[in-house]
């Protein structure tokens, strides 16, 4: 593996942190839009807020990191995969300002005008943010990003069969890791209506996140036949263990298993995700740019790699600390101060 | 697509659009960011004072304050991440040649985003789940990961003003050398000299807080702690503040002369050059400013006849625009001045009574400063940005060469303004709401306790 094969397998995972924190944490977004009216809903959304109320931020985080590691790692491709697609990464980035600010206001005021004002602003961004991201992926993946600046469609690149189906499941997995979650959190907290309810919507998303990876074959088939070729070829296995998990997940879900639905669903995503890149390897942009030609030069990727073990010694334990503190009271019971 | 507007490529308008949108989002996000840096400390200093004397007043003022620092952090998080995106869609031709050089920093301040991210959701959430001691040692490294991301994202900053760490060879960069990029000559006054800004706009900020409630006829024990704690802080820093600016100013003049020119409005190279102050400038001339004779040259060089390089020496195309330049640098320096004046009258007033003014004036002044540091915060970065153009990268790239070319790029401009006029209204509504939440007259223990900080 190449020095520049390391930095990018770095970036993966981060990736791979960000889809399966913060996708949740989008998720739980977007549940708290159909949650009902304000006091039938009420105890879903305090449900969805305990849960990601102390880690939204720091799940948020990873994106920061994808990007610091693309632009600095991969100069080339950064720069032609935002001047290409600048349209659906600024629909992202505003709609992260409005995911971000509108959840951390409506704890903040009381009236109810203003909390629903602020709560339609969290759950809708909930849903559009994952959905820009999911046609960046496609976009990427399909092969629709040439190298250079502003080499591509700015429309086409984003808007297709490839990246619409992108998008879409983007948000049906966000929607699903949370409801899986939710289940978790919600049986601990021992409120059990609560884990049945999510039990419900995680197997509806589950179903339609199946419905629309089989018609997405014939897509990726008509779309992206290069994608098509490398998950049906070297990424085969992985696409298979993918789709494995994924089964399963439903499965003890069904069983009311949450904590392995949880891991076997967090284990589909990451599938997924490390099938894409293994299907394009050793391309970063499909069909020319490789991994070798859009990395920096060796001491930028020496650095980077120096950073990143530095970085992970300090970061793994704190990270552990959070999870660990708020898995212990989900809902924040334990404090002796209410609202 | 002809009627979106799309169908063009990137025009002068859209050229005037990225700038602003640049300019716009980045002065935005300062103002917030200035409390991620310089609020942690002064809430953890407040807590552990109620911890050691158990008064209620401190108790109560770290959990509103710690509050308030909530609401600023997300918002502060999620308008710095449109930043990394800009980064690339308004200027790819900056990140394509250089981001293997100048992206380190970058990738360091993610790193200081997790910690802080990370400690922020343990302190804020665990207020009342963790023992005292451990709560406070978890607001620690919130202080300082906030502190370390303000030096390297104002480190890849200098980098922009002085460039180093890499070779051009055929306009490819070779060699990278990230260490030397990120300490460059700029790197040492700019980080701090911004890192003190944070930490004043913070002060005087929260102080002009306490202010207006006062002069507003609360002036109980808790709300003058919450003005003289602040205020302290920020009015010890302040002197601080102007020699750190001087050796800033200084090595301006020797990396980037054409900024200081247009800092001074200065044309013609020459000795003895006097300060001017105020004035616009037009016609290779400063019209109405006031001259102290020899004085920018006593302070470039300490020398009354020293020499100091003027615009003459400067293409026409590749000069700054000199009145705003200047005009922004003189507000700076008048605030950071005015402000001086401000922690003087305080300090006497404390030597000579151990109290501070008792003249509604001084609170009305307190209540000025906080949106003064701010004006002069926000003025520092006009000067240091608009005074390097027409360059995004001093003397190698101008901004031309490296802004997206994809047609259409105004239309980001307009929909950031909707989405930050909203932004803006929203955040100053929930401000005030938490400000005007209110505070007992004498708070007891259970006002503490109740007081919830998420
Ligand atoms: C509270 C804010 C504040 C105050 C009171 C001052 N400054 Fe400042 N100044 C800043 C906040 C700031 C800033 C916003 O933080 C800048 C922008 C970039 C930077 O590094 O700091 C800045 C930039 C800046 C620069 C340009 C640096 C560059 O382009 O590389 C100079 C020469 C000075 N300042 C000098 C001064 C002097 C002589 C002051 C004396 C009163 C002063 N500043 C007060
Ligand atoms: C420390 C991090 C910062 C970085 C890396 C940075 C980077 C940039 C870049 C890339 C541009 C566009 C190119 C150019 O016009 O030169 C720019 C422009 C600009 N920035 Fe900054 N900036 C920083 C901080 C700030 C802050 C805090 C402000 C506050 C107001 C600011 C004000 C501006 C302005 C006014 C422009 C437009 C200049 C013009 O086009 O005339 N910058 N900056
Ligand atoms: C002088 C300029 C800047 C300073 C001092 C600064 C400082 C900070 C601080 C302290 C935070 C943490 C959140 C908070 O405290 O509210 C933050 C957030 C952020 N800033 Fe800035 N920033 C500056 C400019 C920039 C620029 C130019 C960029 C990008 C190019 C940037 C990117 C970010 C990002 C991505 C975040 C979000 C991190 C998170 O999720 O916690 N910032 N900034």
């Amino acid at each position: 593996m190449s020095l520049a094969d390391a930095v990018l397998v770095c970036l993966w995972v981060g990736l791979t942190a960000y889809a399966l924190l913060a996708g949740a944490d989008f998720g739980a977004g977007a549940w708290d839009l159909v949650a009902g009216g304000a006091a039938r809903g009420a105890r879903q959304r305090d449900l969805i807020e305990h849960s990601i109320g102390p880690v939204w931020e720091a799940n948020h985080v990873w994106l920061v990191f994808v990007l610091v590691v693309l632009w600095t790692g991969f100069p080339p491709a950064f720069a032609a995969i935002a001047s290409t697609l600048y349209i659906p990464l600024t629909g992202v980035a505003l709609g992260v300002i409005a995911r971000g600010a509108a959840f951390a206001f409506r704890k903040n005021v009381e009236d109810l005008a203003q909390r629903r004002l602020y709560g339609a602003a969290f759950a809708s961004s909930s849903v559009l943010t994952p959905f820009f991201l999911g046609t960046v992926a496609g976009a990427i993946a399909s092969g629709r990003v040439p190298p250079g600046i502003a080499q591509g469609d700015v429309l086409g690149s984003w808007l297709n069969p490839t990246s619409l189906l992108a998008g879409v499941l983007a948000v049906g997995i966000c929607g699903y890791l949370a409801a899986v979650y939710l289940c978790a959190d919600a049986t601990r907290a021992a409120q059990h209506d609560l884990a049945d309810a999510f039990r419900r919507r995680a197997l509806g998303a589950g179903l339609v996140i199946g419905a629309v990876a089989l018609a997405g074959i014939a897509v990726l088939h008509a779309d992206a036949p290069r994608l098509f070729a490398g998950l049906t070829g070297r990424a085969l296995p992985v696409v298979v263990l993918s789709t494995v998990a994924g089964i399963a997940s439903l499965g003890l879900l069904l069983g009311r298993r949450y904590r392995l639905s949880r891991i076997t669903a967090a284990l589909a995503v990451t599938a997924v995700l490390w099938a894409w890149a293994l299907a394009q390897f050793p391309l970063l942009l499909v069909p020319t740019l490789s991994i070798d030609d859009a990395a920096a030069g060796r001491p930028t990727l020496q650095v980077m790699i120096i950073i990143m073990v530095v970085g992970a010694v300090l970061l793994v334990p704190s990270l552990g600390w959070l999870f660990w503190l708020f898995q212990q009271h989900p809902t924040g019971k334990a404090s002796r101060t209410g609202h | 697509m002809t009627s979106l507007g799309f169908a063009q490529a990137a025009g002068p308008g859209d050229f005037v659009a990225a700038r602003s949108q640049m300019a716009f989002s980045l002065g935005w996000h300062i103002i917030i960011a200035c409390f991620g840096v310089g609020f942690p400390a002064l809430v953890l200093f407040a807590e552990w004072r109620g911890i050691r004397t158990g008064e209620v007043a401190y108790r109560l003022l770290a959990r509103r304050w710690a509050r308030a620092m909530g609401v600023l952090f997300a918002v502060g998080a999620v308008s710095g991440t449109i930043l990394s995106f800009e980064m690339g869609i308004l200027w790819p031709g900056l990140m394509q040649r250089y981001g293997a050089v100048y992206g380190f920093p970058f990738a360091l301040e993610g790193f200081a985003f997790f910690i802080e991210a990370i400690f922020l959701g343990i302190y804020l959430y665990g207020w009342d789940r963790l023992p005292p001691r451990v709560h406070l040692a978890s607001g620690l490294p919130i202080v300082v990961a906030g502190v370390a991301s303000a030096f390297f994202v104002v480190a890849a900053n200098a980098w922009m003003n002085t460039p180093r760490g890499f070779r051009l060879v055929g306009g490819r960069v070779v060699d990278p050398d990230p260490w030397a990029a990120m300490f460059t000559p700029a790197t040492g006054p700019e980080t701090t000299h911004m890192i003190l800004a944070a930490m004043m706009v913070t002060g005087f900020a929260a102080a002009a807080v306490y202010a207006v409630a006062m002069l507003r006829g609360r002036r109980d024990r808790y709300h003058q702690l919450g003005l003289l704690l602040p205020l302290t802080v920020a009015a010890v820093i302040t002197p601080v503040q102007i020699v750190v600016g001087d050796w800033a100013a200084r090595l301006v003049a020797a990396d980037q002369p054409a900024k200081l020119a247009a800092m001074e409005g200065l044309y013609r190279t020459g000795a003895g050059v006097p300060i001017a102050i105020g004035g616009y400038y037009s016609g290779n001339t400063l019209h109405g400013a006031l001259e102290i004779p020899y004085g920018l040259s006593l302070l470039v060089h300490l020398d009354p006849h020293g020499v100091v390089q003027g615009l003459d020496v400067v293409p026409v195309t590749l000069r700054p625009p000199v009145t705003l330049v200047h005009l922004a640098f003189d507000l700076m320096v008048g605030i950071g001045f005015a402000l001086l004046a401000l922690g003087g009258w305080l300090a006497w007033s404390w030597w000579r009574r151990r109290k501070m003014p008792a003249t509604v004036w001084f609170l009305r002044a307190v209540a000025i400063a906080g949106v003064a540091a701010t004006v002069a915060m926000e003025a520092g970065w006009v000067t240091t940005e608009v005074g390097r153009q027409p360059w995004i990268v001093y003397q190698l790239m101008t901004v031309r060469e490296a802004i997206n070319p994809a047609p259409g790029l105004r239309y980001g401009l307009y929909a950031v303004l909707v989405v930050y006029t909203l932004l803006t209204v929203a955040t100053i509504a929930v401000l005030r709401r938490l400000a005007r939440h209110p505070v007992p007259v004498a708070p007891q223990e259970s006002d503490v306790e109740e007081y919830s900080v998420i």
